[in-house]
């Protein structure tokens, strides 16, 4: 086995006891993506002199015998929707094509607290509006098992990367799914933490209510591992909880005595792809066989969860997309072109805007800054806006009465596989669809994971989703971990040539 | 109705910037007049992924305001989002309050020092927090439609008081404004420089017309641009006539016209049509997702109405009431600010004479202030030395005139009442030499004394100038009463 193909926990131990070092590590990645990532295109940017400076540094320090962070030496691949300080963060957009920020996201910061070294930008769809990694102005992602299907967004990236071997972690975000769908389509692990879990401070927000950041991993260890790094309260960030972490990492191999999961039948009704089904029916049998109870419960506004979902995220969107006018950083249109006289009734500054908003922004970020728009207006925000805050509450209520009776729930990550390019983009709806099993848990502000659980017969990964309670990661990592142990399905790779 | 055509009604809409050191969701400063641009962070800018943290000294001074104008404070706010695009709001939307701002339902009562209107209650609907905008600098002058913007101002917190439309004239828009900053001032909750935009003001006009028909209201018209105590009045006054001139002329009533925004300009002195506010009305206020909502307590807000100082109003009937102050005396002391009622209590405490010191305080004092254009914390004559003038003035030892004079050399030199005196000349004259010189007088002019016991009082000043000529010490009010006991007696 070669040592990309080792799991990060297992690199760490090789990197702490001197038997691998950061820049051998690093070096073996950037080799890998140079060779895989042209079919994959997995990063919008590969910085491998800025990772090799910093492997080398943590390489020098770990001789030195100077203290090293948490995952010190282990490279790190970062979704390009988190500001880091000089370096350009895109968020998948024209808008932002030369922005660089002056600051660092709280994770980054973090991260570089942790000694990681930060291997480059993963692609995304636009503004995180998305589930196939279409969307990215700049070229889309390639499911690493099947390079002619999507690898599911909006961290198409940030998945694709971890399966195909070419970073051990990968930071994403998670709005509605943004982390699990591609991860269940990658075939790795990949956790939506509780809403306030992590600071949101430097994340381009798309839905701020609903976005949190999340790791990426091959294994539950590894999740557990990037998650203590990402966890934890920030002043910065409001809507962050001062409660402490817990060691994710020192617990995750315990198991959970008296399990109880909670089955939704609904899940499994009409629409689901049969392979899945099967697949996530036989890992809750293999819960069982693991001595946890299962109990069937219902999620009464589960229904509702997209036609919400697909209000508030639009209405926050619209807002807080209203910043890219071109007036203060970012693209802007064409002076001669604004300056020239359009027909219309509107003065230079509107055009502007117009120009700017229409050229930088994508057909589907305008679609969603539309819609919002349109549902937060005068007469229609008590139909729409307050409507699908009501409904969410209610959505809230139905997570809160179910883990009341169990730990936590287990059901399907997507209804399908990977699908194939092209197949969905003419058809908003059904892109929408992709997010029917994990937009409640953003909108609940629950804990969620996916992970693998098995292939179909075409050879494509399958994802398993537990939900739990909120603040209950440690737990919900440990659950995940029973299963990982006692099945083979998180040690497949892609072939990739 | 007789003689009046019409009846003004007002309704005022006052930002204030509230005196804190950093903005309202970033610790960038908040200082006035630095070049552009040099006060601003990832937040104020609206640059991605930033997010914003309340200053909670901006919501606490929001508080003390708002219980100072009588509000009440709900234990549950929250903020929202009022989404626009405009150059100096980078983000797009502005931080603010909508549906359940941080107080709501108080007043200030006013009243006029020259007898211009009747005493009146205004009430105030709301008083909510947000975050000002930053500062467009259109350049026309060159002709390139260039603009620039600074920003340094964005993110400075706001409190916005909005008033009923209680109010009927333009003098009474401006003593709610002169009453505002007032109370403003003794709160130290911020600076109120309005030519600096610290307290800007925005007012809602309309007018109430008698017809045969009954009463009509004109389309109501927002004024802005008043920078100034004295543009309130005038351009209230201003845009009354235009409306009725244009009623006159188009005959339209409200709900005929959308509502109109002008400005004032101060310049010109007239008001300027600036946008149909149809055109831009829909804010989408919607809850922002980035902030909490902020829950307080009754006991902590016991505990910031504790620190309320006392209010002009509350002082002005103490001066009355406890120091015998006239009505005007009152209002012009405590009108001045709590510095100058400050100097006034130790004034009247140092020199025991609750009157005098106010009639000084209100007199020299405060002329001697103006001249000088300082404040009173710059006023170098202690009470402890005005005192001793005042004592002087008491005990008949001089009389007002030379008080003052006195009183300017004090100011110049820094010496004591007694010192001032001694080198000036003044002597103290023997109670015997005084009744003497008197009598002497009386003796030497019968035709005064005829005239006085003829019930002419006034005759007897005469008798001081002599008095004066033949000794420059003496008091004619003593003079003058001497002289009469004696004439009374004769």
């Amino acid at each position: 086995m070669s040592i990309i193909q080792k799991s990060a926990t297992e690199q760490l131990a090789l990197l702490q006891c001197g038997q691998l070092t950061s820049v051998e590590l690093t070096q073996a990645y950037l080799e890998r993506i140079k060779a895989v990532d042209t079919s994959v295109g997995a990063f919008l940017r590969v910085e491998s002199e800025a990772a090799l400076t910093q492997a080398a540094e943590i390489d020098r320090r770990r001789t030195a015998g100077e203290s090293l962070g948490k995952l010190a030496g282990l490279p790190v691949a970062i979704k390009d929707i988190l500001c880091t300080k000089g370096t350009p963060t895109t968020c998948g957009s024209r808008m932002l094509e030369n922005f660089v920020p002056p600051y660092n996201a709280t994770v980054v910061e973090k991260l570089q607290a942790a000694d990681a070294v930060i291997l480059g930008r993963t692609n995304m769809d636009e503004f995180a509006m998305g589930s196939s990694t279409e969307n990215s102005a700049y070229h889309p992602t390639h499911n690493p098992w099947d390079t002619s299907r999507i690898p599911g967004g909006s961290s198409g990236g940030a998945a694709a990367c971890v399966s195909a071997d070419m970073a051990p972690l990968s930071v994403g975000t998670d709005t509605g799914g943004s982390i699990r769908q591609p991860a269940a389509l990658c075939g790795c692990v990949g956790l939506k933490p509780t809403y306030g879990r992590v600071s949101r401070y430097g994340l381009i927000a798309f839905a701020s209510s609903l976005d949190q950041i999340g790791p990426l991993a091959k294994t539950v260890e590894d999740a557990a591992l990037l998650m203590e790094v990402l966890a934890g309260y920030d002043p910065l960030d409001s809507t962050s909880v001062d409660i402490p972490v817990p060691a994710y990492t020192a617990s995750v191999s315990q198991p959970l005595e008296n399990l109880t999961l909670g089955v939704v039948d609904h899940h499994f009704g009409e629409g689901i792809d049969p392979e899945i089904e099967t697949a996530v029916k036989q890992a809750i049998a293999t819960y069982e066989s693991l001595g946890a109870s299962i109990q069937h419960i219902e999620l009464p506004h589960a229904d509702y969860g997209i036609a919400t979902y697909y209000i508030i995220a639009p209405c926050e969107a619209s807002s807080n997309l209203a910043r890219y006018d071109g007036a203060h950083y970012g693209y802007r249109a064409d002076q001669a072109e604004v300056l020239a006289e359009d027909g219309s009734d509107d003065g230079p500054l509107v055009r502007m805007y117009r120009k700017t908003r229409s050229e930088g922004f994508g057909a589907e970020v305008q679609r969603r800054i539309m819609l919002g728009t349109y549902a937060l207006s005068e007469g229609y925000y008590d139909a729409f806006y307050l409507k699908a805050q009501k409904v969410r509450r209610l959505i809230q209520k139905d997570y809160n009465q179910a883990f009341e009776q169990v730990d936590m729930i287990i059901g399907p990550v997507t209804a399908n596989p990977a699908f194939a390019k092209g197949e969905k983009t003419s058809n908003p709806m059904a892109m929408y669809l992709e997010d029917l099993y994990t937009v409640t848990a953003n909108l609940a502000g629950v804990a969620g994971i996916s992970l693998p659980c098995g292939f179909t017969e075409s050879g494509l990964p399958i994802g398993l989703q537990l939900q739990a309670a909120p603040f209950q990661e440690e737990k919900l990592l440990r659950a995940a971990h029973m299963f990982q142990n006692a099945t083979d399905f998180h040690t497949r790779r892609p072939e990739l040539s | 109705m007789s003689d009046v055509a019409y009846e003004i009604v007002i309704g005022l809409e006052v930002h204030v910037q509230l005196k804190t050191n950093t903005k309202l969701f970033c610790r960038c400063s908040t200082e006035f007049g630095n070049p552009p641009n040099t006060q601003t962070c990832p937040v104020c800018l609206g640059m991605p992924g930033s997010l914003p943290v309340m200053n909670r000294k901006a919501y606490f001074l929001g508080m003390k305001t708002a219980l100072a104008l009588n509000c009440g404070i709900p234990n549950f706010t929250k903020w929202d989002r009022k989404n626009y695009f405009y150059p100096d709001l980078p983000k797009g939307y502005q931080t603010s309050q909508f549906d359940l701002p941080m107080s709501e339902e108080g007043y200030l009562d006013i009243k006029s020092t020259k007898d211009e209107f009747e005493p009146r209650r205004v009430r105030i609907i709301r008083a909510h927090l947000e975050e000002d905008a930053g500062k467009s600098i259109h350049d026309e002058a060159t002709g390139k439609a260039d603009s620039r913007i600074d920003l340094n101002r964005t993110g400075t917190p706001l409190l916005e008081i909005v008033s009923y439309p209680d109010m009927r004239s333009a003098a009474e828009a401006k003593a709610y404004m002169q009453e505002l900053r007032l109370l403003l001032t003794y709160l130290d909750v911020s600076d109120c420089n309005m030519q600096e935009g610290s307290l800007r003001c925005d007012a809602n006009v309309n007018l109430h017309i008698p017809t045969d028909d009954g009463v009509i209201a004109t389309p109501i018209v927002e004024i802005k641009n008043m920078n100034s105590f004295r543009s309130v009045e005038r351009g209230i006054t201003y845009e009354a006539k235009r409306q009725y001139n244009v009623w006159q002329e188009t005959g339209k009533v409200l709900g005929e016209l959308p509502k109109q925004t002008r400005g004032w300009d101060d310049s010109a002195q007239i008001t300027r049509s600036q946008r149909e506010k149809e055109e831009s009305a829909d804010y989408r206020y919607f809850p922002c997702p980035d902030l909490v909502p902020v829950v307080v307590s009754d006991e902590q807000i016991e505990e910031v109405r504790r620190e309320i100082i006392e209010l002009p109003a509350t002082l002005r009937k103490r001066l009355e009431s406890e120091f015998g102050l006239t009505t005007y005396t009152a209002d012009v002391i405590v009108n001045q600010g709590r510095g100058l009622v400050d100097y006034f209590l130790q004034l009247a405490a140092a020199s025991g004479d609750n009157k005098l010191a106010g009639n000084w305080v209100q007199g020299e004092v405060l002329r001697t202030l103006n001249e000088l254009e300082i404040t009173v914390d710059q006023f170098n004559l202690s009470t402890d030395k005005l005192a001793g003038l005042l004592k002087l003035i008491q005990s008949g030892d001089l009389d007002s005139s030379k008080a003052k004079d006195v009183f300017a050399f004090m100011l110049e030199s820094g010496k004591s009442a007694a010192d001032v005196v001694d080198e000036m000349g003044i002597e103290k004259v023997d109670q015997g030499d005084l009744e003497n010189l008197c009598r002497q007088l009386v003796e030497r002019n019968q035709r005064v004394v005829d005239d006085v016991k003829g019930g002419n009082e006034k005759a007897v000043g005469a008798l001081i100038g002599q008095a004066k000529k033949e000794n420059p010490n003496v008091n004619p009010g003593q003079v003058r009463q001497i002289c009469l006991d004696i004439i009374n007696s004769m």
